[in-house]
């Protein structure tokens, strides 16, 4: 029987990974929303929540338990499936991209070899667009079979503001790729760790682009457009109650981890420590640091996304257009033929 | 039957039930999203020919840019299906037969045709869909069909602007 001639033990260790990814995901996302009332009150010079718990640190854990009790709304003249596979869409396609993250080095446990990346494919960074591209679906869907003028209207600007950013993003990415000559994540990061700088040299102006426009892909503010309550009441998700409210609400903060990791791994080295030689250590050992390097990474990255949030007021919408189509394309095929010029210049 | 076959049947009769779906169903958005389940069918198709490359462009371009941009549009013109003209029966029968002589006749040009016949489908080979080979592909022996058609493109995207401005 050729149908069973896996090898089983990969299965099951890939498994093993896929679970344990996604739980930390949620996890640290968990806590995210925590991190953001914090970095707010702390801007705002107040104390934030600090009744849930030692330092209020029980707090997420009392969100989420009143999100799940609150009653379940589906409005009648909503489009059934479709409001409910609104927010799961968006869920899942913001936990995706944590297949191609390479999150550490391997590990050797059992006699095996384990990468710590959930798959290592040749075209990881089109990949990560690919997801990106299919994130604005949930918003799409969830506005639209809610029935309401105000969810359509910030559906559709959603959607405007996702695929103008997209094309500055993806022409960031192409002179990323021009310089690193890969598509694949895990070579990406393993040409920064052996001694190369990391790409941020390369692609200071590259990663500028990334950066704005990995924001307003996760719809964060200076960008939070598809959600300005005081012109659309609440935004896409203004039917929704319960959890597949606090679904939409989660994507946001997954979508901000999961940009985290992919700038710090293409641009910051990923699970790269500087100044510090993996080698010299036992592998397990250098690939728990690595994993402890990525994870601060992260940490940083969405702590300047926080700063920029409770700092910047929102743009308007054409202010928004302006910036996407005419400041950011025109940089971001400026940054390619600079690129090209040098790659060419050391030929 | 092994995995690889498996797969093959799988993505085929899921393709064809989305690609049904989009033509019986009433509502313009519920097509549209069958619509980017067949582009996903294809897709996979694509990686079962080790063709990743194509696979994640067509995720890229069709399932995430074009079909967009039609949800985008059936949204705004808010297309409800009883405000719809309905097509008259006989409309219906004489498109469903020229599609179905059509259907036969490519059926019959596949079976009649010598090369195809004993033949598999090459799964999990060839590299032309992958992105080294095909890059090279098109920038060596069809550049210029390739540079033909970008100045096409380019010309569109003027033309769209210009209109747009108007």
């Amino acid at each position: 029987m050729t149908l069973l001639a896996f090898d089983w033990a990969f299965i099951i260790e890939k498994l093993i990974l896929i679970i344990i990814i996604v739980l930390t995901t949620l996890l640290i996302t968990l806590y995210t929303t925590f991190g953001e009332r914090k970095v707010a009150a702390i801007l705002q010079d107040r104390p934030g929540p600090n009744r849930a718990g030692p330092f209020g640190l029980l707090q997420p854990l009392a969100d989420g338990l009143k999100l799940i009790m609150k009653e379940e709304i589906i409005p009648t003249s909503a489009s059934k499936w479709l409001f409910i596979l609104g927010p799961g869409l968006a869920m899942t396609a913001s936990l995706m991209t944590c297949a191609v993250i390479p999150w550490s080095t391997e590990i050797h446990l059992f006699g095996r070899v384990i990468a710590l990346q959930i798959a290592d494919i040749n075209i990881g960074l089109l990949y990560v667009f690919a997801v990106v591209s299919m994130g604005v679906y949930g918003i799409m869907i969830g506005g639209w079979a809610s029935n309401n003028k105000f969810s359509l209207m910030s559906a559709l600007r959603a959607a405007s503001q996702a695929i103008s950013y997209e094309i500055a993003m993806g022409l960031a990415l192409i002179a990323l790729l021009m310089s690193t000559g890969t598509l694949s994540l895990k070579t990406i990061v393993a040409d920064q760790v052996s001694g190369h700088w990391w790409n941020i040299v390369y692609q200071p102006l590259g990663f500028l682009i990334f950066f704005i426009c990995a924001m307003a892909e996760c719809n964060r503010t200076p960008f939070d457009l598809p959600e300005a309550e005081n012109e659309l009441n609440f935004g896409y998700h203004q039917e929704y109650s319960s959890m597949k409210l606090g679904f939409y609400l989660f994507a946001e903060y997954v979508n901000m981890i999961m940009s985290s990791a992919i700038m710090a791994s293409m641009y910051f080295g990923g699970y790269d420590l500087p100044f510090f030689d993996e080698s010299t250590v036992a592998p397990n050992i250098a690939a728990i640091i690595g994993v402890g390097t990525l994870l601060i990474k992260i940490v940083l990255f969405v702590f300047l996304f926080m700063w920029i949030r409770w700092t910047i007021p929102r743009f308007r919408y054409d202010q928004l257009m302006n910036l996407g189509w005419k400041k950011m394309i025109p940089l971001a095929l400026l940054n390619m033929l600079i690129t090209g010029a040098l790659i060419l210049s050391k030929l | 039957m092994n995995t690889l076959e498996i797969l093959f049947y799988a993505l085929s009769a899921f393709a064809i039930i989305s690609a049904t779906m989009v033509l019986i169903s009433k509502n313009p958005i519920h097509s549209v999203l069958w619509l980017i389940l067949v582009f996903f069918a294809i897709s996979g198709h694509y990686i079962l020919l080790n063709a990743q490359f194509l696979a994640i462009v067509n995720i890229i371009v069709y399932a995430g840019a074009i079909m967009v941009l039609f949800l985008f549009v059936i949204m705004l013109m808010n297309v409800k299906k009883d405000k719809e003209p309905q097509k008259q029966l006989w409309v219906k029968l004489i498109g469903v037969i020229a599609g179905g002589s059509f259907l036969t006749l490519l059926i019959a040009l596949v079976k009649q045709n010598t090369s195809f016949q004993g033949r598999d489908v090459l799964l999990k080979e060839g590299s032309i869909g992958l992105i080294h080979p095909l890059g090279q592909a098109l920038f060596t022996d069809y550049v210029v069909p390739f540079e033909i058609s970008s100045v096409l493109f380019l010309s569109a995207m003027v033309g769209a602007v210009i209109i747009g401005k108007k």
